[in-house]
């Protein structure tokens, strides 16, 4: 068998901001489906993407209840990514950087979400074939 | 493996979070043992100008009393080992000339940067 291919992500916008969260979830998506060893180190407003206290919300300018409008979490999109990725015999390892976790008041994110430094990201590039930087842009 | 961060996403949040970034995290990388370096390109230029004074953020009763301090930043990394390019190009379109850069910053040239970027295992742009 072999061996998975081990890829490294560092992403760094919020959530509900920016369409390169969606793209870097696609990407996550892509790479999970393949059975990757996939590695992100969330930096920044990155770290609000598994924040376990995202919610749902009505939608009154579409005529629709919280759950009939089933509004896009990040949270959520990330634990499914976590459950794919080990369905197809690789993982998704999360690592939110821990200062910009405390800044923002983000602690509470979702199961396998862990908390870590510049230095795992360092570790997690070596640990790669490769290393994608999706940076928060002017 | 050596890495290098292009930064280009200049004075992004550098009131709030009292440094830039990625200036921080190329630090914070190197403390924990990694070799990564840093080029200034685009408006990030300016962070390699001598002077800079981001006193002064005031709401209220509420000062800031650490303001970021870029050029110190970039002098301690320099200090430290690393090394610490600025885009020669952006710095002519913006007006700054040599005696104008903190010391030990290397300006380049647009022509020299394959080879500077084929000696790096990993190139992050932000």
């Amino acid at each position: 068998m072999n061996k998975p291919l081990e890829l490294s992500f560092a992403l760094m916008d919020a959530p509900f901001e920016s369409a390169r969260s969606t793209t870097a979830l696609r990407l996550l998506a892509i790479a999970a489906r393949r059975g990757c060893r996939i590695r992100v180190f969330a930096y920044e407003g990155a770290v609000m993407q598994p924040f376990a206290r995202q919610q749902r919300h009505a939608n009154a300018v579409h005529g629709r209840s919280a759950e009939e409008e089933n509004h896009f979490l990040p949270k959520e999109a990330i634990g499914a990514l976590i459950d794919e990725a080990a369905r197809h015999g690789g993982s998704l390892d999360w690592v939110n950087c821990g200062l910009c976790v405390d800044e923002r008041g983000g602690a509470e994110s979702i199961a396998g979400v862990r908390r870590g430094t510049p230095g795992d990201f360092w570790q997690q590039a070596q640990e790669s074939v490769n290393t994608l930087v999706i940076a928060t842009r002017d | 493996m050596k890495a290098l961060h292009i930064v280009e996403s200049a004075y992004r949040a550098t009131l709030e979070e009292q440094d830039d970034t990625i200036v921080w995290l190329t630090q914070a990388m190197r403390g924990a043992g990694a070799t990564v370096d840093l080029l200034l390109r685009g408006n990030a230029v300016n962070y390699a100008v001598r002077g800079q004074d981001a006193r002064g953020l005031e709401f209220g009763a509420w000062k800031q009393t650490e303001p970021p301090r870029i050029e110190r930043d970039l002098a301690s990394l320099i200090a430290k080992g690393g090394n610490v390019y600025a885009l020669g190009e952006d710095l002519e379109q913006r007006g700054i000339d040599s005696p104008a850069l903190l010391e030990g910053v290397r300006p380049l040239r647009m022509p020299m940067l394959p080879a500077l970027l084929a000696g790096y295992e990993r190139v992050w742009h932000w």
